[in-house]
């Protein structure tokens, strides 16, 4: 929709960046794309971009975390700084090199937890076979930060040809999941109000790169990827139809939410389509390799799924097949989604 | 998941889909009251299931639509003051008023919590004796209760910092004022369960018998809804008016004794403005005299300002019935959840906002 036709209003009225610019919706959109966008004149729809370095190209990509709390069941702040920014190079089919990692610390913050967060951020990094290789600290005065803030960038190698990316949608493609949704967000939500669930539920970051290597060397022709972030899964499908200019379908039934995750939700009035993750994807790839691609998938995860297929009308919008047969759009959330009132 | 996947099941509800189609004759109009029943319809696309001729009227069973603006600019006076540490449900934080709204405030600098239960604004009251804590008291009978219970639990710790910024509705008069109004097209109610679990069924006996109305105490999932909407056509087609509990599982038919003379210790009946209805009489909940004291406006002296919606919003028409949220001009365009002109588009239970979520999705 071009707002300056559509949308005779201001194009914002609030002159004071709000939480809701925070919670990855329409309104988040809008700010990157109104303030850095126009300002760095570059294209906002990939989660890494390519940078030219004379041979082999190579990708960058950057990424802040703010979490509460700092630790959390299934990961802490550390291990996500590692995998977050792994993840997005991952998505751009690099394989990770190294990472640079910055911390703004709060006066007052704990020492011994700071040493946690390290020791995660080494074990993560240890695993995914990447180094931490530059850094930064920072200390702002008490009440200026909310414990640790951790920025880290990550360079990674392209040892493919393929160009993975939305302009690779094609009609006909396949759109595959890489296991059930939902988890992180609750996991945090868990943590964060004190809730007591009698099965635990555990936060599914973590390293995507796995998967995506295998993919690769599945010799699957993939077109795009997109981690399931602060969004959710409905955000990640819509940025793609938009960005790749095609409508997708997908399947309601193929969304795999693990029974307490759905519980949790229901009690909240959160709609898991909505919820964080930090350890999914989706992959677009050609159909005739989407039973290749999906088998390679549940070696990871069981639960991965053909979660539906682009479509040949160029409207760039997300249609969802109820488990009842009936047809609805998928949108952005204006903000982020907030638990209702009844 | 139990007691919620037995309602989702798809071929119970292909049977009832198909029930509801062999006995629907003529076109009939039903509202479905509540804002979570429109929510549900719309998400699963459950008229898309029905014969062509039924057509669902959604009604204004959702409590952040309906707060006036006025109440949303009091709101966002106090929430503003340093003094005061403002409670709220999550889904009050993007609501505009005529200014601004909470989202804002709290960006600005104000003190704006988000709660899940009132009962955590009572234990914040009693955390900083310094501060004065607000509740902002809005929603159904389905609230009321647990609001009740926050003042009642104030004045036993005895709490001098803590107040209600109250707008209870009630659901009883809306139905009334609409099945009064000239040009009604509403022939049976799908009532909201969760109110009825408080209130029982005795004031829908009343409207059923008073008006010659069907109306069918009706859950949330798809398909109570759809049983819902089966029940109330077969009374249409029998010629019968009456009340039917279709959500026994939740709904005595006394409904919930306890919580009731917690809120009639606590508040009183008073009139009441809607956003998009208008003035209602009898249609809301004031503090009783004896509870004065808890009551934010009196204590804070934050009169209700003359505040006018903007002269293209509709959403009265939406909320009686007459217009399709997609029918109306502004729709999607100069109104929209980033924008919302009105009720029915301010909150993600509005009609008009369920329409733009699920129907008429923009891209950006």
């Amino acid at each position: 929709m071009n707002d300056t036709v559509a949308c005779p209003l201001p194009r914002d009225d609030t002159d004071c960046v709000t939480l809701a610019h925070g919670g990855g919706g329409a309104l988040m959109q809008r700010l990157v794309r109104e303030v850095f966008a126009a300002a760095f004149g570059n294209d906002a729809r990939h989660d890494g971009a390519r940078v030219d370095s004379g041979g082999r190209p190579l990708v960058t990509t950057t990424d802040a975390f703010v979490v509460k709390p700092l630790f959390f069941p299934g990961g802490d702040i550390g291990a996500l700084a590692v995998h977050g920014t792994v993840n997005d190079l991952a998505m751009c089919g690099a394989r990770p090199l190294a990472l640079t990692a910055s911390f703004v610390i709060e006066e007052g913050f704990a020492v011994a937890d700071l040493r946690r967060i390290a020791a995660s951020m080494a074990r993560a990094a240890r695993a995914a076979g990447v180094a931490i290789v530059s850094g930064d600290t920072k200390v702002v005065e008490r009440g200026h930060g909310d414990g640790v803030y951790i920025t880290t960038s990550g360079i990674g190698a392209l040892d493919h040809g393929l160009d993975i990316h939305p302009r690779a949608i094609a009609p006909g493609d396949a759109v595959l999941l890489s296991g059930d949704i939902g988890r992180h967000g609750t996991a945090v939500m868990v943590a964060r109000e004190n809730l007591h669930t009698a099965t635990p539920i555990s936060s599914d970051q973590g390293n995507l790169w796995p998967a995506v290597a295998a993919l690769l060397a599945a010799g699957i022709e993939v077109h795009c990827l997109r981690d399931l972030t602060r969004g959710g899964l409905a955000t990640a499908m819509v940025e793609l139809a938009r960005d790749g200019g095609w409508g997708i379908g997908m399947e309601e039934t193929a969304v795999a939410v693990e029974p307490t995750v759905a519980a949790l939700c229901e009690l909240f009035g959160l709609d898991p389509l909505y919820v964080a993750n930090e350890g999914r994807f989706v992959a677009v790839v050609p159909d005739g390799q989407a039973t290749a691609a999906l088998a390679v998938l549940r070696e990871t995860a069981a639960a991965a799924s053909l979660l539906g297929h682009v479509s040949a009308v160029p409207d760039g919008r997300v249609r969802l097949r109820t488990r009842y047969g009936t047809t609805r759009h998928v949108a952005l959330l204006s903000g982020a989604q907030l638990p209702r009132i009844c | 998941m139990r007691f919620v996947d037995e309602y989702r099941d798809g071929a119970a509800i292909a049977a009832l889909a198909a029930r509801i189609a062999a006995r629907a004759t003529r076109p009939w109009t039903l509202m479905e009251v509540c804002g979570g029943q429109t929510h549900a319809i719309v998400r699963h696309g459950l008229d898309a299931l029905l014969p062509a001729g039924l057509t669902l009227v959604h009604g204004p069973g959702c409590p952040v639509c309906v707060t006036p603006l006025a109440v949303l600019d009091q709101a966002h006076a106090l929430a503003a003051r340093a003094d005061v540490t403002f409670c709220t449900f999550a889904d009050m934080l993007r609501v505009p008023g005529s200014t601004t709204d909470l989202y804002t405030v709290k960006a600005r600098g104000g003190d704006v919590r988000l709660v899940n239960s009132p009962l955590e604004a009572v234990a914040l009251a009693a955390a900083q004796p310094d501060r004065e804590v607000v509740l902002f008291a809005i929603g159904f009978e389905t609230t009321a209760p647990a609001n009740a219970m926050a003042v009642a639990q104030a004045a036993a710790r005895g709490l001098t910092n803590f107040s209600l910024l109250c707008a209870q509705v009630r659901v009883p008069p809306a139905m009334t004022r609409l099945l009064e109004a000239p040009d009604n097209r509403v022939q049976g109610f799908l009532a909201a369960g969760h109110v009825c679990a408080v209130m029982g069924r005795a004031e829908y006996d009343a409207i059923a018998a008073r008006y010659h109305v069907p109306i069918v105490i009706t859950g949330f999932e798809p398909l109570d809804i759809l049983d819902g909407i089966a029940r109330c056509i077969e009374q249409l087609e029998d010629g019968r008016a009456m009340v039917e509990n279709a959500y026994p599982r939740v709904v005595a038919d006394d409904g919930n004794a306890h919580a009731r003379r917690l809120m009639e210790e606590i508040f009183e009946v008073r009139a009441q403005t809607w956003r998009g209805l208008g003035d209602i009489a009898a249609s809301g909940l004031a503090l009783k005299p004896a509870y004065a004291r808890f009551d934010a406006v009196r204590r804070f002296g934050v009169a209700a300002g003359a505040a006018a919606e903007p002269g293209e919003c509709r959403s009265g028409d939406v909320l009686a019935g007459r217009l399709a949220p997609t029918r109306c001009p502004a729709f999607g365009t100069r109104c929209t959840p980033e924008h919302p002109l009105g009720a029915t588009m301010v909150s993600g239970e509005g009609a008009c906002a369920a329409y733009y979520r699920y129907r008429a999705a923009a891209t950006t």
